[in-house]
């Protein structure tokens, strides 16, 4: 992977708002994939009663993780967006634990990249949650920075 | 179907707090996650994250859910599958949760997500959710 990408792809870890918002770091990124790692906090849980992370932020994570895998594959940085996304809750992650997802790209056609990936709380052999995706390649359909400020979309 | 128990089920999920999720007034199906900068995922376009549409519409589901029936626990997420069909602008954004099917021991939920117009929406999810285990 050139040096250049690498740069940006822990940027769009620590940069955009809502990653950035819930803390994501990269953990791990190689030609085979990417690592990224969600700390527990107390305002990211969804069941006080568990202490248990949001399935919601184990679902950003994963998307996440996911996406860069694609770029990784790519080994370059292009608009690309969700198409679809599976997640398995496997599992109950432990009260108070960060969790970390790992993504890597299984397939890649000329429009469309399917992903894999596991979310877990310190065991890889022990997910507590799987994902498989797909992004649409070179998705900007020519749309330009703001385009989104505009009005909406047809 | 309870209208507290709906807002009651949202209030008690810090992360739900967290994405600027309420529940629309009088409904026990219907939220709307306010427009924040932390729900941006493409900071160009600009754009909500995937995961921000994602988590309003687990957020939505669980909560409808836990109004259409009372029970001691709250619903676990089984799997969910989400469709993303345009991309989410930097406003508020609407979902509406219907339980398909509510067995004994298992429920399957379908939500819609839009936000100018509920005919042309930004995303779906249907989940299955475990409701007790035996």
């Amino acid at each position: 992977m050139s040096p250049a990408l690498r740069a940006i792809l822990q940027q769009l870890v620590s940069t955009p708002p809502h990653p950035a918002a819930l803390g994501f770091r990269l953990a791990q990124i190689d030609d085979d994939g990417v690592t990224l790692a969600v700390p527990w906090r107390a305002d990211l849980v969804g069941d006080a009663e568990t202490g248990v992370l949001a399935g919601g932020v184990v679902s950003s994570l994963l998307d996440h993780a996911c996406g860069m895998a694609v770029w990784t594959a790519l080994d370059a940085f292009q608009p690309i967006a969700t198409l679809d996304m599976r997640i398995d809750y496997l599992r109950v992650a432990e009260p108070r634990r960060d969790v970390l997802a790992r993504a890597a790209t299984f397939r890649m056609t000329r429009s469309v990249a399917f992903v894999r990936g596991i979310a877990h709380d310190g065991d890889p052999g022990d997910p507590v949650a799987a994902v498989q995706a797909a992004f649409m390649l070179n998705s900007d359909g020519g749309r330009r920075p703001g385009a989104n400020l505009k009005g909406p979309a047809a | 179907m309870s209208v507290d128990a709906f807002k009651q089920d949202l209030a008690a999920s810090a992360y739900a707090g967290f994405l600027g999720v309420e529940p629309v007034e009088g409904s026990t199906d219907r939220t709307v996650m306010r427009f924040s900068d932390r729900l941006i995922g493409n900071p160009l376009l600009p754009a909500l994250h995937g995961g921000s549409v994602a988590g309003f519409m687990e957020v939505t589901a669980a909560s409808a859910l836990a109004a259409s029936s009372q029970r001691p626990h709250r619903p676990k997420p089984v799997d969910v599958s989400v469709a993303y069909l345009r991309s989410a602008r930097p406003v508020d954004t609407f979902a509406r949760a219907v339980v398909r099917k509510a067995g004994r021991r298992i429920a399957y939920v379908h939500v819609l997500a839009w936000q100018e117009d509920e005919t042309a929406p930004i995303a779906e999810m249907t989940a299955h959710f475990l409701l007790a285990e035996d």
